[in-house]
């Protein structure tokens, strides 16, 4: 056991901040305060990432990967989210991307994965459905076979950024007959493909995240089916094992502690910045010592992942402690920003700076309990598959 | 002690109550939302027909004489309904200055304009420094002969676009955070020299930001003494607080028994998932903090209408429980709720933001904390 960073480390970590001094920007970080980041700024940001070789550290490197060890991929991830620059978008290199390479063919490969790394597609997540939410597979939407095509009928929701999305995988339902995983087919499908309606649903954050996707005899080739047919349950929990490591965003909740700092710093209060108010330093605290632990529970289970270890069910410690220090963090910005951060102005700033912004991310972020499986699931998961209950 | 209300409150509760009920669902609600003023006219008017907007003024202005208790009856009802009418900035806050310390010409006017709804005002106290101190003014009037001219900006005005007249905290004396030297000034809106910036807010209102430059008015636009703002101010902020508190524990209500309702009939696994104890428990916890909010705020409303000592340590107590206990059972019923409660379609996420802004005005939770221990 060793906590000191090598001097390569310390070298490797001086190259990361080299390469963020020179490219993010100063367009990238005002893309990244205040309102929501647009998708040119993203893809922007993504494609410098993918010249530098460094847009896919977790994919193996035969596919695009970086090689690095864990202790690189930890200073990677703390720099970027430390310097501000654009969180990469989850869809296709965290999520469908593994799925592809893990479990797609050689022809799929070919065609998905270049086009993932060099975020040139902008992919969304079919999942959710009205009456399939925590209860994933008992998801209705249906592919059936008419030749060389599966026909897709049903909807789709909660879909986020399905309005910029060029595809969408999706989990439909391919036999109707079998028990209710096993008959769960993982689909690529193209949105501009005949039949796609998307719709925006108005969200509590005033922001346009979320949209329901409608199927009405949507034709899919059967060359974009991952996997074997009824066998999509298999690739859908390979895929939310992932997304619940991704899930934590400890960088990120450290960046937002120092964030709220500075916040606190400008913001005066009883005549002295709040950052001096005993109470607010304890809240701020607690918070602090939550995700110090958060931060080793990560490090812990990658360091097993990166032993040999399958991603396990211990992920969803991940995904439940992560979103709360999310949320917790969120609040307090809401409370430090005081009144202006209730001004529902999407445009511009009313009053103070840095209260623009907050309360989107603030409300946004109650879903972080909700999605990737709502907290409660991943309970269950714990419970059932950890604790033998 | 006695906890009935009186003949005359419980018909005021049950019209208000059958209000809400047959006139104010969310849906109306949003449309008023959408509306150019952002709330209803005719509504205002029928509230002035029923009485509500007489509520807190004494018979002798032409009111009914009622008191805390009776602004609790009422806004507990309004926070159901998620009301977007302008009360709390008209009724409330103006008023209570009015009824606190307006001479007989200003009472004669504002106060009956206010009851018969042909007038509206609203109270701008806050600056963008400012945060939870009333005595934080950097607003400057300076007497110009017979004249005061105001000069400088306020801050969330609530409802100030559709406000006819302004008071306003102006310092007229003393340093930005002295406690005395502060004055409140009645402004007309339409005043030389007041420019009014009017956005929505995250619950649905309307707030404004409102600058003065070298506005001009009269030595009788002077409200209650010179220099002597801050206690009324500080009135005004405790009436405010058990309003917005007894609206708060109504949206409390409304959101453990929403919650309850949607778990019957939304299904998962086969099941509805209230059958989940898991849930039911976190149902049960949110019936408790509605519980405990509403008995703090009775305990404040009723040291209030009886005029006890620890009154305003019970408000802070009372603000305090809300910021974190009506929090917590909104951010309950929209996790329950899951991807619906992130929708405007349902009411779940309004009340969560609503509650919010409550625990803003006048002091959060932190704040009232701190002063619930320095008042010990």
């Amino acid at each position: 056991m060793d906590i000191q960073f090598k001097p390569e480390d310390l070298a490797f970590r001086d190259e990361v901040r080299a390469f963020l001094k020179e490219k993010l920007t100063p367009e990238f970080k005002s893309a990244v305060v205040g309102g929501q980041i647009t998708k040119d700024a993203i893809v922007a940001w993504q494609k410098i990432l993918y010249e530098k070789g460094w847009i896919a550290p977790n994919w193996p490197q035969k596919y695009g990967g970086t090689g690095w060890n864990i202790t690189q991929k930890y200073i990677f991830e703390n720099e970027c989210a430390e310097a501000g620059a654009p969180a990469v978008v989850p869809f296709g290199l965290k999520m469908v991307g593994p799925v592809i390479y893990k479990f797609g063919n050689d022809e799929q490969k070919a065609r998905f994965l270049p086009d993932i790394l060099q975020s040139n597609v902008w992919w969304c997540q079919g999942y959710s459905e009205p009456g399939a939410g925590s209860d994933l597979a008992a998801l209705k939407t249906k592919a059936e076979l008419d030749g060389e095509h599966y026909v897709v009928n049903g909807q789709k929701i909660w879909t986020t950024y399905a309005q910029h999305a060029d595809w969408i995988f999706c989990l439909v339902r391919t036999d109707a007959n079998a028990k209710k995983q096993e008959g769960i087919s993982f689909l690529l499908i193209d949105m501009n493909t005949p039949g796609i309606t998307v719709r925006k649903i108005d969200s509590i954050d005033n922001q346009h995240s979320l949209n329901e996707v409608f199927f009405d005899n949507v034709r899919v080739p059967v060359g974009n089916r991952i996997g074997e047919e009824n066998q999509g349950w298999t690739y859908a929990k390979y895929l939310l094992t992932h997304e619940r490591t991704a899930i934590a965003g400890v960088p990120q909740s450290k960046k937002a502690i120092q964030s709220l700092k500075d916040m606190a710093a400008k913001e005066m209060s009883g005549g002295r910045p709040l950052l001096e108010d005993p109470v607010f330093c304890a809240k701020l605290a607690k918070i602090e010592v939550d995700l110090m632990a958060l931060e080793f529970t990560e490090l812990r289970a990658i360091a097993s992942l990166a032993s040999g270890a399958a991603p396990g069910p211990e992920s969803s410690i991940l995904k439940i402690r992560g979103t709360e220090i999310q949320q917790a963090l969120s609040e307090l910005a809401v409370e430090v920003c005081g009144h202006y951060a209730h001004a529902l102005n999407v445009e511009t700033p009313i009053g103070n700076d840095y209260a623009w912004g907050v309360s989107a991310k603030y409300l946004y972020g109650r879903a972080s309990t909700i999605y990737g499986g709502s907290n409660e699931v991943q309970k269950n998961i714990i419970a059932k598959a950890v604790l033998g209950l | 002690m006695d906890f009935n209300y009186s003949e005359e409150q419980n018909l005021l509760a049950d019209s208000v109550t059958k209000f809400i009920q047959n006139d104010y669902s969310y849906e109306a609600r949003r449309k008023r939302t959408a509306s150019a003023d952002g709330f209803d006219r005719a509504t205002w008017n029928t509230f002035a027909e029923l009485g509500w907007l007489a509520v807190p003024f004494s018979e002798d202005d032409g009111g009914i004489g009622g008191g805390p208790i009776e602004t609790m009856i009422v806004m507990e009802e309004f926070g159901k309904g998620l009301v977007v009418e302008p009360y709390v900035s008209s009724v409330i806050l103006a008023g209570t200055a009015l009824k606190a310390v307006g001479n007989a010409d200003q009472k004669a006017e504002l106060i009956g304009g206010i009851i018969d709804g042909s007038r509206m005002l609203t109270l701008a106290y806050f600056e963008p420094q400012s945060r939870y101190d009333l005595f934080d003014v950097k607003t400057t009037a300076k007497k110009d002969g017979g004249n005061y001219v105001i000069n400088g900006s306020k801050g969330l005005v609530l409802n100030g676009a559709t406000a006819d007249t302004l008071i306003v905290s102006v310092r007229t004396s003393g340093e930005q955070r002295d406690e005395t030297g502060v004055s409140l000034l009645i402004v007309p809106a339409n005043a030389a020299g007041v420019s009014i910036t009017s956005y929505p807010t995250l619950d649905g209102h309307r707030a404004a930001e409102v600058q003065f430059s070298n506005v001009t008015v009269p030595a009788s636009a002077l409200l209650g003494a010179e220099g002597q703002g801050v206690a009324v101010l500080q009135q005004v902020a405790d009436t405010a607080n058990l309003a917005l508190c007894a609206e708060a524990v109504g949206m409390m209500e409304k959101l453990y028994k929403e919650t309850v309702e949607y778990t019957k009939t939304r299904k998962q696994f086969g099941v509805a998932i209230a059958v989940f104890q898991a849930l039911q428990h976190r149902m049960v916890d949110m019936f408790t903090l509605h519980a405990e909010c509403k008995s703090l705020l009775l305990r404040a409303v009723m040291t209030a209408a009886s005029g006890d000592a620890d009154a305003r340590r019970n408000i802070s107590a009372l603000k305090y429980a809300i910021a974190t206990k009506g929090q917590k059972v909104a951010h309950e019923a929209v996790q329950i709720f899951g991807g619906m409660g992130m929708t405007d379609e349902m009411s779940v996420g309004m009340y969560l933001k609503r509650i919010n802004m409550i625990n803003t005005l006048f002091g959060n939770g932190d704040y009232h904390l701190q002063q619930f221990i320095a008042a010990a």
